[in-house]
């Protein structure tokens, strides 16, 4: 049910370690079993000073920027579905927990690490106005910009995670191999 | 340069390296349960791939939530157990026979030394106590699973943990898992395997041992696993004796996945464990962890014992020890859930459900519900739960609830005092 991603665009912060996929979408909305009906919990349960699941801030976002060990927990795809379905394609942080990670490419979508001094510099971006986000998947760079200020960076991703994105996703890959 | 017994898994079940650094493996059991597969279960057919690869390695389970508690959760299982009868899958567990997942399947002897193993559950990491690699995975790993029995993994990577010394009376697999985790951080083992060794675990009953690789994940780890041993063929005698004779030739069998001495490590970690007090967490991390005296006197408002942590005959007899002829505080409500019917009736035959009733626990079919606030003993905010289960996340238990996790011996405690209690003062 993949349907081609859009990456990049306005960002949010959730300027926190350790989001846990429970925080994300907790799990009394488990029981829905169509991703679009995840919709309107997003990150409903995030614990974090500002933050503000029924924002603007949220609501126009495709983008989120966040630390380390982001997704931990719970294996549910969910996580990455509710981002799907509110229009959030790509993640940026630190690091990740691996199954969040792993969900995010299978679904055709960006999990992408950058180091912690370049996280810090987008952060440090969020007190200038709205953050747009450039993506280059193929040339692996990200553009930064708010207020005029800009900021380069280059990622890695993976030649596996690569091509499930350019796939679509793990079961079009596997499908089409295996 | 010897192997891990993950590379040795990893090696013998390489179906496919379509990059550097990616491994497709043929897997042994795709194991489902109804929360996770029914989305994949749409997608198969939405795609028009309603297909299983194999039925007899495919095994499924309603558990997070049943009996079904509303029109939603009755819809999960009604998709899982069409599915499950339309692809004729023989290991299909519903109501009357159905338990939590990480405690029945093993149960049933489906888990076996050497095998790899993936369901759409973070826990799946528990059947590493059997010498096998098992990973949890997202829905799209699951559906290629069932469509295509394979799934894709880096290179494993191990971190060693040696478990040495002796445990003191009282304390438990839990605590050492819990006392682990504080130490290696919620991501400290990002993308390892946990490797567990050392003469604690050789002591340890399969039924700990399910314990500490349970936990693995709290720590970030995509499995825990043991050794296979006498222990592990013990375990699995009424299902393998007849594919091997004698406990030797079992023996003989599953010492080819163990890791050779000279395998080399990502880390090796040793704990000394013979001080060990009984341990408890707090905050919302399973890192949080402290010795239980020091958090001795915290209110609790309920005690849960169960999960596919610590919902095992050896935890329900823990509790029991502590429970018997002591009476659960007025202030506090207790929950026990057998993890799987088998439990439960032993249980039963043992005094054990006596004992705990008699304490004024209430006693549930086997069903993972309140553990991620689904069913059966949710918090209302502001309260808190003396735990046996594995995450104390924000909201876990219910929005605004706390969640203190722990073994079941000091859960069973808490219940009489209401409070924070290390079993031992008693």
């Amino acid at each position: 049910m993949s349907s081609k991603k859009i990456f990049g665009g306005s960002a949010i912060v959730l300027d926190r370690a350790d989001i846990n996929t429970d925080e994300i979408i907790p799990a009394k909305y488990l029981t829905e079993v169509t991703k679009e009906a995840l919709t309107p919990y997003i990150l409903e349960d995030l614990k974090l000073d500002g933050f503000d699941a029924k924002g603007e801030k949220l609501k126009n976002a495709s983008v989120v920027v966040t630390r380390t060990n982001f997704g931990c927990g719970s294996s549910r795809e969910h996580a990455p579905w509710v981002f799907e379905v509110n229009g959030v394609h790509t993640v940026i942080a630190e690091s990740y927990a691996r199954i969040f990670r792993q969900n995010m490419f299978n679904c055709g979508m960006l999990a992408i690490e950058l180091p912690k001094g370049d996280i810090d510099q987008i952060v440090a971006l969020d007190a200038d106005g709205v953050i747009n986000i450039d993506i280059d998947v193929d040339a692996q760079k990200i553009t930064a910009t708010a207020n005029g200020k800009t900021l380069d960076f280059s990622f890695e991703v993976s030649p596996f995670d690569k091509a499930l994105v350019a796939a679509g996703g793990w079961v079009e890959f596997a499908d089409a191999r295996y | 340069m010897g192997k891990t017994i993950a590379e040795k898994i990893f090696a013998a079940h390489l179906r496919d390296e379509p990059f550097e650094g990616t491994r497709v493996l043929s897997l042994d059991r795709v194991l489902c349960h109804e929360i996770t597969t029914p989305v994949a279960i749409a997608d198969l057919v939405w795609r028009e791939k309603d297909r299983v690869f194999d039925r007899n390695k495919i095994k499924a389970v309603i558990d997070h939530v049943t009996p079904s508690k509303d029109s939603k959760t009755a819809l999960q299982a009604k998709i899982l157990r069409d599915w499950a009868r339309r692809h004729e899958i023989p290991d299909f567990f519903d109501i009357g026979h159905n338990g939590v997942c990480h405690a029945i399947f093993p149960e049933k002897g489906y888990i076996r030394p050497g095998f790899t193993v993936i369901m759409g559950d973070s826990h799946t990491c528990t059947h590493g106590a059997f010498g096998a690699f098992a990973a949890g995975v997202g829905t799209t790993d699951l559906e290629v699973g069932i469509l295509k029995g394979v799934c894709a993994f880096r290179e494993p990577a191990t971190i060693r943990i040696n478990i040495n010394g002796s445990l003191s009376q009282g304390v438990v697999a839990k605590d050492v898992i819990l006392h682990v985790i504080g130490q290696l951080g919620v991501n400290g083992a990002t993308d390892r395997i946990l490797e567990f060794r050392g003469p604690v675990v050789d002591a340890m009953s399969m039924e700990a041992r399910m314990t500490l690789c349970n936990m693995a994940i709290e720590a970030g780890g995509t499995c825990g696993v043991c050794m296979p041993d006498m222990t592990t063929v013990d375990y699995l005698w009424p299902f393998i004796e007849e594919e091997f004779g004698t406990k030797e030739a079992a023996l003989a069998d599953y010492s080819k996945w163990v890791s050779d001495a000279d395998a080399s490590y990502d880390r090796v970690l040793d704990f000394d464990v013979t001080t060990l007090a009984p341990q408890v967490t707090f905050d919302f991390k399973p890192d949080c962890v402290k010795p239980v005296a020091d958090m001795a006197g915290t209110r609790i408002d309920q005690v849960y014992i169960g999960t596919c942590t610590n919902g095992r005959i050896e935890d329900l007899r823990e509790a029991a020890a502590v429970l018997k002829g002591k009476k659960v505080a007025d202030s506090v409500r207790g929950i026990v859930s057998p993890a799987t019917p088998k439990i439960f009736n032993v249980a039963l035959k043992e005094g054990i459900i006596e004992i705990f009733m008699d304490a004024g626990f209430c006693v549930t079919n086997p069903t993972c519900g309140a553990c991620l606030g689904m069913s059966n003993g949710v918090l209302a905010e502001g309260e808190a739960c003396a735990s046996t289960s594995n995450r104390n996340f924000n909201g876990r238990m219910g929005k605004g609830g706390m969640v203190h996790l722990m073994s079941p011996a000091t859960a069973a405690a808490c219940a009489i005092t209401g409070v924070i209690t290390d079993a031992r003062t008693l």
